[in-house]
């Protein structure tokens, strides 16, 4: 393992299914999470899509990987940011979305929210903050 | 190279890690454990049943950090650390426990 942590931001801007490009970074993601990295993910245009409640894939033939985001908290990644505008022109809300939780071994094990909504300008400050962004 | 299993021949991959999930059974898991020289006892299948319930609910096998630390959640902290994992499976938990659960190998598992 690495003794250096950097702060990774995937930007998911893809919608779920139709590319590879979200499960890709899905995969990526894991992997990143699982070198004990802080791993961040971003959701913005269509790529709020992916973890949307509900998602039934029979009849497109792909694997719904979204239970998978569910995981994440246990791989320590902590903070999912949602762009509030992408959700706006879709039509969606906060409650549209997956419940995604982290539990926070410093406090007694409590459950805490992933998903943060955040607008235009404190993503470009994100991506400021962050050593490596990778967009999907 | 396929796995007998009751008379009937499952399909598994170069490694040996069956290639539909579905195609799993508890007799399949005794087989799988065999190719791994696995003695069997009731601490394994707990930490197999607990893998299949991971996976049925995250459709992913986790990764071995995070395996330890949902396995001492769930089954007590005496169970939950590398050692204790390390002494059931002693070629790795993720590789062999993977394995006989018949889940595929786990995401970041280089």
């Amino acid at each position: 393992m690495s003794s250096v942590i950097k702060q990774f931001l995937y930007v998911n801007r893809k919608a779920p299914y139709g590319t590879v490009y979200a499960l890709e970074s899905l995969e990526v993601v894991l992997i990143g999470a699982a070198f004990e990295q802080d791993v961040r993910l971003m959701f913005m245009d269509d790529g709020v899509f992916q973890i949307t409640k509900g998602q039934e894939t029979t009849d497109i033939g792909m694997k719904n990987f979204s239970p998978t985001f569910g995981a994440l908290g246990d791989y320590d990644v902590k903070y999912m940011y949602v762009c509030k505008q992408s959700l706006e022109e879709r039509g969606l809300t906060v409650d549209d979305l997956m419940d995604l939780k982290w539990e926070d071994e410093d406090d007694d094990w409590a459950e805490k929210d992933s998903i943060i909504l955040v607008d235009r300008a404190e993503i470009k400050s994100l991506m400021t903050d962050a050593d490596v962004v990778l967009s999907f | 190279m396929g796995l007998m299993v009751e008379g009937k021949e499952l399909e598994t991959d170069e490694e040996g890690y069956l290639l539909d999930l579905n195609d799993w059974t508890r007799e399949a898991g005794a087989e799988l454990a065999k190719t791994e020289n696995l003695e069997m006892t009731d601490s394994h299948w707990e930490v197999i049943d607990f893998l299949r319930e991971y996976y049925d609910e995250y459709q992913i096998a986790p990764a071995v950090r995070v395996l330890t630390k949902a396995i001492g959640k769930k089954l007590g902290k005496e169970k939950g650390n590398s050692k204790y994992l390390y002494e059931l499976f002693p070629y790795g938990p993720a590789k062999q426990a993977c394995k006989v659960a018949g889940l595929p190998k786990p995401t970041g598992c280089i």
